[in-house]
């Protein structure tokens, strides 16, 4: 019972771009396409699963006073393997992704959820914990990029949506710099308002 | 030998064209990572101390010099170790662990230093110390200057001109938010949303600057 709740924990009730604004930067920077958010996804998930999984299972072992760079070895250790992995099978993708690939390291979701959660639970359940955040981390991407692929070049995971007479002349802010910034802010809105119709009984 | 080894490194990266040093190319390498593609409005690095340090000018100025300062010394370190370490001994795969790793001691050496030696200094920037360890823009900044095979004189300037362009919009940030107190904003976009939109904003005006430099 409580593996589904650490499972579903991440997905919605402390989604970590939408609650906990965690890993802020990825999430700006690689969501221009569907297909990239759900690489980077992807990535950033078993990242977290792997060193969910280390964190906990080393987690009496570590001395607590150098249990920081103990996570960001373990971390980069698996971002570096991911690095490589893209790199070898999917180097388009890899491409796309760029520097953000190793900057999954100072992704402060992986880091926080190894702090946060790991260090304290046992190996299940943190990796549910590292499945359910991975998804919501994932999903949210999904969201975003949902709406700047769409917007700004009229096709939603590379099939043409809104047809040749949009993609003539789409509204190429949105996969632009600020269109992340401006959309993200109506995304949070629209959760503030959703929060609020629902408020009070559950808090 | 050992001198002319390092000027040989300094000005020339293993086995790219960068070699010397231009005015010309420096410049460009300036405004390119101060307005052009500015690291936070532009490129989405360090976004978190972007939206948590920016709510007084005060602290965006500390963080903003407490960034301009590491991110020159990891550069330093990182571009040496990389390039006279890493790859040597062919272990040029280990370059993410080894980066954080120097940037974590760097950081943690820093606040030592600074705090046995300019403690006035410590008090302006120490509580941003432990924070940059986590800024992205600190690793991305490292990371960049190998991925362009910058020589390490392109490397600092680079560095140095990414870290005046998060100050950059730091303080601008700053600015508005303080202003963003008084305005009157629809209850939904208080908090985050609002100052995600700011830095929409923002952003278009730097979009302004695309055409220089190219």
């Amino acid at each position: 019972m409580s593996l589904v709740k650490d499972l579903t924990n991440g997905i919605y009730r402390e989604n970590p771009i939408f609650k906990l604004a965690l890993g802020m930067c990825p999430f700006l920077a690689v969501t221009t396409s569907v297909e990239n958010a759900i690489g980077m996804g992807a990535a950033a998930t078993f990242v977290l699963i792997c060193s969910n999984f280390l964190v906990s299972l080393l987690r009496n072992l570590i001395p607590s006073k150098v249990r920081i760079p103990c996570y960001i070895v373990i971390i980069a250790t698996f971002v570096t393997l991911v690095d490589m992995i893209m790199n070898a099978y999917v180097p388009d993708l890899h491409r796309a992704l760029g520097i953000f690939i190793p900057l999954i390291v100072v992704n402060c979701i992986i880091l926080g959820r190894a702090e946060g959660f790991a260090n304290r639970h046992p190996v299940l359940n943190s990796v549910a914990d590292a499945v359910g955040m991975g998804i919501g981390f994932t999903l949210a991407m999904i969201l975003l990029a949902s709406f700047r692929e769409l917007l700004g070049n009229g096709t939603w995971l590379n099939i043409n949506v809104l047809g040749p007479g949009y993609r003539n002349q789409p509204l190429l802010i949105a996969i632009l710099a600020p269109g992340a910034f401006i959309l993200l802010g109506f995304i949070l809105g629209f959760f503030n308002i959703l929060e609020k119709r629902r408020g009070g009984g559950q808090r | 030998m050992t001198v002319t080894l390092l000027l040989q490194t300094l000005l020339a990266a293993p086995g790219t064209g960068n070699s010397g040093f231009d005015v010309g190319r420096m410049m460009a390498i300036i405004i390119a990572a101060i307005f052009v593609n500015n690291f936070v409005l532009s490129r989405f690095l360090g976004i978190c101390p972007f939206l948590g340090v920016s709510k007084q000018l005060d602290s965006a100025i500390g963080m903003g010099s407490a960034v301009i300062f590491v991110m020159t010394l990891a550069t330093l370190g990182s571009w040496t170790v990389y390039n006279l370490l890493l790859v040597p001994m062919g272990l040029a795969y280990l370059r993410t662990i080894a980066f954080i790793l120097i940037i974590a001691s760097l950081v943690q050496l820093v606040e030592m230093i600074l705090q046995k030696f300019s403690p006035t200094l410590y008090q302006a920037l120490g509580i941003f110390l432990p924070l940059i360890t986590t800024n992205c823009a600190i690793l991305g900044v490292a990371v960049l200057n190998i991925d362009e095979k910058y020589n390490l004189g392109y490397s600092l300037v680079n560095a140095i001109a990414a870290g005046i362009g998060f100050t950059l919009a730091l303080v601008l940030m700053a600015g508005l938010r303080q202003k963003l107190e008084l305005a009157d904003v629809p209850p939904a976009l208080k908090g985050k949303p609002v100052a995600f939109l700011v830095a929409g904003v923002m952003s278009i005006a730097f979009l302004g600057f695309a055409g220089l430099g190219s």
